[in-house]
């Protein structure tokens, strides 16, 4: 068992339970009688402190030794649930996280900070604890060296290595091993600090037989193992080697002991040992006049008691064994998931992608040579590059659950900030979207979720003098929807003020006051950049504040957001976000001589032009079975050059509650699309959200449905007055 | 293994090709002893050692031994990779501290 591997599981494991935890130390607020959740906290904690001593760590052990002191409180009634012990021990468990995540970077022993932070918290929790457990506090805080019997021989020495000495058998060698393979390993087990190599034991030149081994070896070594762990490196040259090893912080009397079974004389084995940085000049110093009987009393029989069941090892050795069957149970539960590195993923649906472009170019051929079993085949292909696409999309799919959830704390913590009651809804937890887009979309929907609950949500009497309820309702709700998937941020606070950000936007110069704008258009104002000023913040309470930034997150994403309020009632902020950002079903269409590309998910209908035009449309708008629908003619738009076609068709397309229709020349039909995103010189071009390669080898420009709608809006209105010689040109 | 002798004017230059383990260590000493027996200096080139073990480290420490012993000044030379590697993990590199040159690789 590679002890490594055995640290990283309990890293793993252990930001596992913290991770339950934290869960139950929230939700157990509003229950505070569930025992199975008080359970699990108290389980966590024990489990921690368990699984940190065999590897020693004692400051985890230390720490979690006294929240779990708290915790048994709580399970046995002698302490209630209330939210200030809650706030501890949430403490407790942030702090045990850093612990856990310190460990993890691999950078030893906790800094001064940490440590100084574990005292302070370890205070706090001390107080639920009362008078009958002040005596286990002083034990558990005690990370220092013990200094208090240095005078009775019994003292620590300073340093925290181990410290092994070793003297290998003659027949090492001869039975097929080699010491030096034997130190290999140990190294992989920790850092060797010092090594000491003796030579001196190798016999004059004509006794020495070469196939003996004469080696000896003093190591001060630096690990985090336990010492089942550091003996089993020794496991096959138990029998006939001399192996002595001494944890960290060994009494003297122990290197004292080490000194007098060392086969060398005294002077030289303390001298390895100073060397090794075992031991400090002046700790050797005690040793040697304690053995010689110096003025100092020989060690006492409890002493040695004590010294005994320091080197008795078998508790410890039972305990790793458990934890080993531990590991395997939970190893195979766990076959069932492979752990990938992201960047793999991303080249494999990068590598989908050029597929995909490789077998258009295929199927484009088999077509024009007419060959009818070459076009079945292609056909077989495309179906499975289709599904090959699908499952490789579905491997970097997550489910958004994991993000909500990170919200239970945001607005824990929040609430308490702000003196507010408020609760969590959760809902579509299990809504399904593309790794990169949940990493990404974390950020602003925190800046949402602090928005709604500092200048959403109401103060209790507020909210009491209106008729609420006390407690103030944040939903987070997350669904598919047309490709795309809907996140909603609601709450049920006082809603926006229409008159007031009106007021601001005409003084901002947003917009004229002769501008007649619906509710939606005036609520989505707060998405401009010139809202996002610090006087904003007393006139329209905050709200707005940093909200174009949450904006320029989204559209990054290809995403879109708006907002929808009752006054007095509730906002909910709606996020739009593509499913995924590579490969999309594309509708193609063709303008002219070229060819653009339509997300299919937006794609509801297409009919033809003449089906419509005589059914009365003024050229801006068109009667869609009784539907007002306004379009956009691509052609215009895109300033394709030549001749409209005889017979134009209308794509509808719809996004979000919007649809639109466009005008194109020819419809070409579906294609597999891999995005690819345009140069930085077309960054500014809105409606077009990137370009595609078709299987002849031809770019075709992908229409940003969602760009186009906000554009084609502001062109509308713009050209309103245009409008009839627009139509005379048409 | 095998161990080339050279003798040119009382400097005995020992060079040793291959694998210095316990398998060929008998061997090893004896060659060695007796290479060193009849010279005033003695070279010993470790270039072409591809593997080295406890045994064969214990032949170093033997030979470094006897050579002081007998006041004949000794060198080793060209520590290839894999005695460089030995001597790191023993900390060694100060008792055989003869000049440690990378060797081109």
């Amino acid at each position: 068992m590679n002890l490594d591997e055995a640290l990283h599981t309990f890293i793993a494991e252990s930001r596992e339970l913290l991770q339950n935890m934290e869960d139950a130390l929230l939700r157990i607020e509003q229950s505070p009688d569930d025992e199975e959740l008080i359970n699990a906290i108290f389980r966590a904690a024990h489990t921690i402190k368990g699984s940190a001593g065999l590897f020693g760590l004692d400051y985890i052990v230390a720490f979690t030794h006294v929240a779990e002191s708290v915790l048994d409180r709580v399970r046995n009634g002698e302490l209630r649930i209330e939210g200030d012990l809650v706030a501890v021990l949430l403490s407790s468990c942030d702090h045990l996280v850093e612990l856990i995540e310190h460990l993890a970077a691999g950078s030893g022993d906790p800094t001064a900070e940490i440590q100084e932070k574990s005292k302070a918290i370890a205070a706090c929790l001390n107080d639920y604890l009362g008078s009958d457990a002040a005596k286990n506090t002083n034990v558990v805080l005690t990370t220092e060296p013990n200094q208090t019997c240095t005078s009775e021989g019994g003292g620590e020495v300073e340093t925290d290595l181990w410290h092994i000495s070793l003297r290998f058998g003659k027949d090492v060698l001869r039975n097929g091993m080699d010491p030096l393979s034997f130190i290999r390993y140990l190294s992989t087990l920790g850092d060797i600090h010092h090594i000491f190599t003796l030579l001196n034991n190798i016999p004059p030149a004509v006794e020495m037989d070469p196939e003996s081994c004469y080696l000896g070896f003093e190591i001060s070594f630096k690990s985090n193992a336990d010492k089942a762990t550091i003996e089993g490196v020794f496991e096959f040259v138990r029998e006939d080697c001399m192996i002595r090893i001494l944890p960290p912080r060994s009494k003297i009397t122990d290197y004292l002991k080490l000194i007098a079974e060392l086969p060398e004389e005294e002077l030289r084995v303390g001298e390895m040992l100073l060397r090794c940085g075992t031991l400090t000049q002046a700790e050797l110093d005690a040793a040697l006049r304690l053995q010689h009987g110096d003025g100092t009393a020989a060690p006492r029989p409890l002493g040695e008691v004590l010294v005994e069941a320091q080197m008795v090892s078998s508790p410890v050795m039972e305990a790793a064994l458990d934890k080993q069957k531990q590991v395997k149970e939970h190893k195979s539960a766990e076959a069932n998931l492979i752990r990938v590195d992201a960047d793999k993923l991303d080249e494999l649906i990068n590598l989908v992608g050029e597929l995909i472009i490789a077998g258009a170019g295929t199927n484009l051929i088999a077509q024009r040579t007419g060959d009818a079993d070459l076009l079945e085949s292609t056909a077989t292909m495309s179906r499975l590059v289709e599904e090959v696409r699908d499952s490789a999309l579905k491997l970097r799919m997550v489910q958004i659950g994991g993000t909500f959830n990170r919200f239970q704390r945001v607005v824990r913590d929040v609430s308490k900030e702000l003196g507010k009651d408020i609760e969590l809804v959760i809902s579509g937890a299990e809504t399904e979207l593309d790794k990169t887009v949940v990493e990404k979309i974390g950020d602003p929907l925190t800046h949402l979720v602090r928005n709604s609950m500092d200048h959403g949500i109401e103060s209790a009497e507020t909210r009491l003098a209106h008729g609420k309820p006390a407690k103030g309702t944040l939903k987070l709700n997350a669904f598919h929807d047309a490709g795309s998937i809907v996140i909603e941020v609601s709450d049920d606070g006082g809603g926006l003020n229409k008159q007031r950000i009106l007021n601001k936007a005409i003084e901002r110069g947003l917009i004229n006051e002769t501008d007649n704008l619906s509710d939606k258009e005036i609520y989505n104002l707060i998405f401009e950049a010139g809202f996002s000023t610090a006087e904003t913040v007393s006139n329209l309470s905050g709200r707005g504040v940093g909200m174009d930034v949450v904006r320029r997150n989204i559209t990054a994403l290809r995403g879109t957001v708006n907002l929808d309020s009752v006054e007095g009632r509730s906002t909910t902020v709606r996020i739009r976000l593509p499913l995924t950002l590579a490969i999309i079903d594309g509708f193609l269409v063709g303008v002219g001589t070229s060819v653009y590309v339509i997300p299919l998910d937006m794609v509801v209908e297409c009919i033809e032009r003449a089906a419509w035009e005589n059914a009365g449309g003024d050229g801006r708008y068109i009667n869609l079975r009784g539907e007002v629908l306004p379009y956009l003619r691509l052609r215009e738009h895109f300033e394709v050059e030549g001749e409209p076609a005889r017979r134009e068709n209308v794509v509808v397309v719809r996004h979000g509650e919007r649809k639109v229709g466009l005008v194109v020349d020819r419809l070409l039909g579906e294609f597999q699309t891999v995005i690819k995103p345009l140069g930085k010189v077309f960054n500014r071009i809105s409606g077009i959200g990137g370009f595609t390669i078709l299987g002849s080898g031809e770019v075709a420009l992908i229409i940003d449905v969602p760009g186009l709608m906000g554009q084609g809006v502001v062109e509308m209105e713009r050209n309103g007055q245009n409008a009839e010689s627009m139509r005379a040109l048409n | 293994m095998n161990i080339n002798i050279a003798n040119e004017d009382g400097i005995c230059r020992i060079g040793i090709d291959g694998e210095m383990t316990i398998y060929s260590a008998t061997q090893a000493k004896e060659s060695l002893l007796s290479a060193m027996a009849d010279c005033n200096e003695i070279e010993m080139n470790l270039a072409h050692v591809s593997e080295i073990d406890a045994a064969g480290l214990q032949l170093l420490a033997l030979v470094k031994r006897e050579a002081a012993d007998r006041n004949k000044p000794l060198h080793f030379i060209a520590h290839s990779q894999a005695i460089l590697d030995m001597l790191d993990l023993c900390n060694l590199a100060g008792v055989f501290g003869d000049p440690v040159v990378l060797s081109p690789a």
